[in-house]
């Protein structure tokens, strides 16, 4: 097996330009579980871990950046976890510290698991995707970046750089449902953005569908029927309708984790709480 | 009873006293060598091909193509098994491989195995082996076997064990009547150190040494040899660092094949299972279906119990016919009941083999039992702590077997000694998130709880039943002053290791005391199982000493012109009890060998007649358990808040150890409670991992309150009951008990998903 150490991103770029077949790895978490479990045999691998432009985060006044490298645990707390409460929120729920400590959001885009906890998080927030490869950059909407069940955008000699989440006047919140209090896959999740200035609420679902659903329904009906911009909340009646909307637009399945049924009524609860939390 | 005389407090490191584990630093530094972490000069690794189906036919097994691929050194099948072709604890119906001809009868069954030169040509090489099935429909209701209605899977037939027990008056019947239908999943031991083994073989095939986490190192090499056609005394086994047993490590695994393939290549070879091989490689804990019916005067005092209980034993026996004898002879649980009518089925399909797990097959009666008082309080309108009080067993009562309770039973000081541990404070304005259902999950928030209280108490036997004589064997030996102790039993965790030393501290005044190799090379312990160790090797070890200790008295007392019988060991001197000489041990043993080696025997049991009526057991001990429990009650998310527990031990006599025992028996009962299960679909295992067989974590893991009742048991070698398996037994029922106070649903299965709670 070769394992080549780029040290810059140009350096990463012209090695999967050359060599699209040879595996990513940065943390480690879903590639070695790939390896010592399902019988993957990468023959080239590419450290992620000197390339230093990936493990560093920005922010200004409109958006974060957070580089494909950087681990849950930095994320978790911090002034990262104050600029994106939501993803705090969420790299908290990943596994356990070792995990957290290895884990990278890069890896969870990499993955494009429908339970990956991140990526509703990045759903809600309209995040963009920034990808790198074969000389070109291209900006990605979240939306389009996941387009099924482990699977994205990225092409042949492609990688992500980083991902820019837009700054949000107003709330964000995420919640995931498993059979333990911590360290477990999503049976469900949720996260909810009430952005002040636009009076709108955002709602994505993790491990309820192929990717990660959004709820336009839900969002347009509670935009009509309720001030998403100041400080009353909505009626319970407008919660529960609201909560319903939510458990309609997801699509979830029966598997030895859970039950359709199950995560159906888990989502529309989660995005009910979610909304009430935002008026605490 | 004769123990030492300690006066308080006692010297460290003896009975009574927190002696540290001298396994412990170790452990906890990484450097202690677990059987994963065996190796060899010129070692083969061994790996075994399993069966996919649950049931199906072998048409023809095809290893041409494995043979050339370079680097395996051998492919054996079941024509090479030179000895018995199938093994097991009660009745030898396994095969080592499942032969030409003949069928598979779980998903998992091993077919083959191979040794080669590196794990990865040991994968190579088993997906090159070609082995046609003919797949048949599989049994896995095991109702089926009842009525018949499913095809005899095995030559043994499909019904492992059917047992009934008719106590006192069948036909009598209560002012008040309670039934329910319960069930319990299948759980899995979930031991931490994964099933591995190193086969040495001697020159020529002559014979074989193997290094093994085991259970039982004797019951293992009877059945090893029988299968290798060995005599047993050409099979030798070494306990290889265990990291946890359960009870998983009572059966057969790998053993027979490691040694066949170091036998066959004459190399080394050492076969180590992953996760998900350990979960096809080791029996777990029986699903069981149960029927219970109680009846009771207005007041609330039993006066039937009437019982079925159905236990799937998957493919093969295993230990299924006493686990279902000690479900059936636990149906009362700790209660006074002189009426019973009770049938308990053991049954053979297609799913996973069940056999021993802490608790063995008492968990299962528990859960329906304590399910069933809080039903009849509820009924009688009393609370579940009054109604267990009001009908307490004593010392004395009769069991529905027909069997007196000698064992000290203060199964109302438990339940008091429970119930007077303080409950936690209420939930804070404020909490941290962390502390509430979902956990990191933040999923709740302080309204959207509600608190429950449940309880559960139990009976359980110690030692094997049933006419068995599990006896253990030890030997102490004093060599110029240096005590060395010598003894099969197998350490899985439990810190039999640490209680030797302090056996052996307290009776010969020494401070240091060694341990010999815990292998073959002395009698059996007997199994490290059914909380059996402290009271059988304990004894063992306390009579070994106990005799070394008299014989050096004798040489002591004729070196200086003594009287032996006035020879007394107090701290770590040997004095005269008149005052006329004192001596340390360590020097007045210099120069001086003894070498002694004793037996423990319990005493004698019996078999069940055909209406359940023996003496089949040796002793009891109970347990109180209290769950305080948070629900949520929207999504079904639990956190088990506090656990109060008051357990019956006779005498403690190491604290910490206690404590420890106490806290892990009650994390693998809330996993029963509330998230343990083996989910088996069509006779698959659907979550052979640790990513989906979910065992508690920290957050998980409640507060827990213990309180020791001492009541000196006569009948222990040391005064001292088992601690083991009691605290796994009644948390179950009594965390079930505390989400249905939540929550008012009847929850009848565990573990409780969520989707029971709110759906």
């Amino acid at each position: 097996m070769t394992v080549l150490a780029p040290r810059t991103v140009d350096e990463l770029e012209r090695i999967l330009a050359d060599s699209p077949d040879h595996t990513i790895l940065s943390g480690g978490t879903d590639l070695m579980v790939e390896v010592n479990l399902h019988g993957r045999r990468p023959t080239a691998i590419v450290s992620l871990r000197s390339v230093e432009e990936l493990h560093a985060w920005t922010f200004d006044h409109e958006r974060v950046t957070i580089g494909a490298a950087v681990p849950y645990a930095t994320m978790e707390v911090g002034e990262l976890a104050g600029l994106v409460p939501a993803l705090a929120q969420a790299a908290r729920t990943v596994g356990s510290p070792q995990i957290r400590a290895a884990g990278t959001l890069g890896g969870n885009l990499g993955t494009c698991s429908p339970a990956g906890d991140g990526l509703p998080v990045l759903s809600a927030l309209e995040a963009t995707v920034h990808i790198r490869g074969n000389g070109d950059r291209r900006d990605v909407p979240f939306a389009d970046f996941m387009v099924g069940v482990k699977r994205n955008a990225l092409r042949a000699g492609e990688f992500v750089h980083s991902v820019s989440i837009p700054r949000v006047d107003g709330w964000q919140g995420y919640a995931k449902v498993g059979t333990r209090n911590a360290m477990v896959i999503a049976n469900a999740s949720t996260c909810l953005v009430r952005d002040r200035s636009a009076g709108r609420v955002r709602v994505a679902l993790g491990a309820v569908g192929p990717t990660i659903l959004r709820c336009p329904e839900a969002e347009s009906w509670l935009a009509a029927n309720s001030d998403l911009r100041g400080n009353t909340p909505p009626s319970a009646d407008v919660r529960a309708e609201f909560s319903r909307l939510v458990s309609q637009a997801s699509r979830p399945i029966d598997d030895h984790r859970s039950t359709a049924e199950y995560r159906r009524h888990a989502v529309g609860v989660l995005a009910r709480r979610l909304l009430e939390r935002s008026y605490q | 009873m004769n123990t030492t005389n300690t006066i308080a407090p006692p010297r460290p490191g003896t009975l009574g006293t927190d002696a540290s584990r001298p396994d412990g630093v170790a452990k906890v530094q990484g450097g202690f060598a677990f059987s994963s972490d065996m190796w060899a000069e010129n070692m083969l690794w061994g790996a075994t091909l399993r069966s996919p189906h649950p049931y199906a036919r072998i048409v023809s097994i095809d290893t041409t193509a494995a043979w050339k691929i370079a680097g395996v050194e051998a492919i054996i099948t079941a024509d090479d098994v030179p000895g018995l072709a199938t093994y097991g604890l009660i009745m030898q119906d396994q095969p080592v491989f499942a032969r030409v001809g003949d069928t598979v009868r779980y998903t998992g069954e091993p077919v083959a195995a191979v040794a080669a030169d590196h794990p990865e040509t040991c994968k190579r090489a088993l997906a090159a082996i070609r082995v046609e099935y003919e797949v048949l429909p599989p049994v896995l209701d095991p109702e089926t076997c009842i009525d018949g209605t499913a095809p005899v899977i095995h030559p043994d037939g499909n019904v492992l064990r059917h047992q009934r027990i008719v106590s006192g008056d069948p036909t009598v019947t209560g002012d008040v009547v309670v039934e329910g239908l319960y069930e319990v999943g299948m759980q899995d031991q979930a031991f931490l150190g994964l099933e591995a083994a190193l086969a040495l073989p001697d020159p020529g095939g002559t014979g074989v040494e193997l290094y093994i986490a085991t259970q039982w190192l004797h019951e293992d090499r009877k059945q090893i040899a029988a299968c290798l056609g060995l005599p047993e005394d050409k099979v030798r086994l070494v306990l290889g660092g265990v990291g946890g047993a359960f009870g998983a490590r009572e059966d057969i695994s790998l053993q027979v094949h490691t040694c066949l393939l170091a036998l066959r290549t004459s190399r080394p070879v050492r076969i180590a299972y992953g996760r998900e091989e350990s979960f096809y490689g080791h029996v777990h804990r029986h699903p069981a279906k149960i029927w219970m019916r109680h009846h009771a005067d207005r007041s609330g005092r039993l006066v039937k119990v009437e019982s079925r209980m159905v236990f799937d034993g998957g493919a093969y026996c295993s230990t299924s016919p006493a686990v279902l004898i000690n479900a059936i002879t636990h149906t009362q649980g700790p209660y006074k009941c002189d009426n019973a009518v009770v049938e308990g089925w053991a049954l053979r399909t297609n799913n996973p083999p069940c056999g021993a797990m802490r608790g063995f097959g008492v968990v299962q009666a528990c859960f329906a039992h304590e399910s069933q008082m809080d039903k009849l309080a509820a009924a009688c309108g009393v609370d579940p702590v009054r109604i267990r009080l009001l009908n307490a067993m004593q010392t004395g009562d009769r069991l529905i077997t027909g069997q007196i309770v000698d064992s000290v039973a203060p199964v109302a000081e438990c339940i008091r000694e429970t119930a007077a541990i303080p409950l936690p404070p209420d939930m804070e304005a404020d909490p941290n998130v962390l502390d509430l259902p979902g956990g990191s999950g933040r999923t709740a928030d302080r309204h959207h709880i509600k608190r429950g209280v449940g309880w559960g108490v139990s009976i359980k036997n110690l030692m094997y039943s049933e006419g068995f004589d599990d006896y253990s064997t030890a030997r102490c030996r004093i060599d110029d002053g240096v005590v060395t102790l010598k003894f099969a039993t197998a350490e899985v965790g439990q810190g039999f290791v640490m209680l030797a030393q302090q056996i052996a501290r307290t009776v010969l005044g020494v401070d240091e005391v060694l341990l010999d190799t815990i292998d073959t090379q002395v009698g059996s312990a007997g199994s490290s199982s059914a909380s059996r160790q402290t009271w059988m090797s304990g004894g063992a070890v306390d009579a070994a000493c106990r005799a070394a200790r008299d014989e050096l008295f004798k040489m002591v007392a004729a070196d200086n012109g003594l009287d032996p019988s006035r020879l007394a060991i107090d701290g770590t001197d040997i004095v005269e009890v008149g005052g006329s000489f004192r001596r340390p041990v360590v020097q007045a043993a210099r120069g001086k060998r003894v070498d002694e080696t004793r037996e423990y025997h319990h005493q004698p049991t019996e078999d069940l007649d055909e209406n359940g009526q023996g003496n089949c057991h040796v002793a009891f001990a109970f347990v109180a358990h209290r769950a305080v429990v948070d629900v949520d009650i929207e999504l079904g998310l639990v956190k088990v808040v506090q656990v109060a527990t008051a357990q019956d031990v006779g005498r403690v006599l190491n604290p910490k150890s206690c404590v420890g025992q106490v806290e892990g028996g009650i994390a693998q009962g809330l996993g029963l409670a509330v998230m343990e299960e083996i989910v088996v679909q069509d006779g698959r295992v659907r979550n052979p991992s640790f990513t989906d067989y979910l065992l508690p974590t920290f957050l998980d893991a409640p507060q827990v309150d213990v309180v020791f009742v001492e009541e000196f048991e006569p009948k222990s070698p040391l005064g001292a009951k088992g601690v083991g398996e009691p605290p796994c037994i009644s948390v179950t029922p009594a965390i079930a008990n505390a989400i249905r106070q939540a929550t008012g649903r009847d929850l009848p299965r565990v573990p409780v998903r969520p989707s029971d709670i709110c759906l």
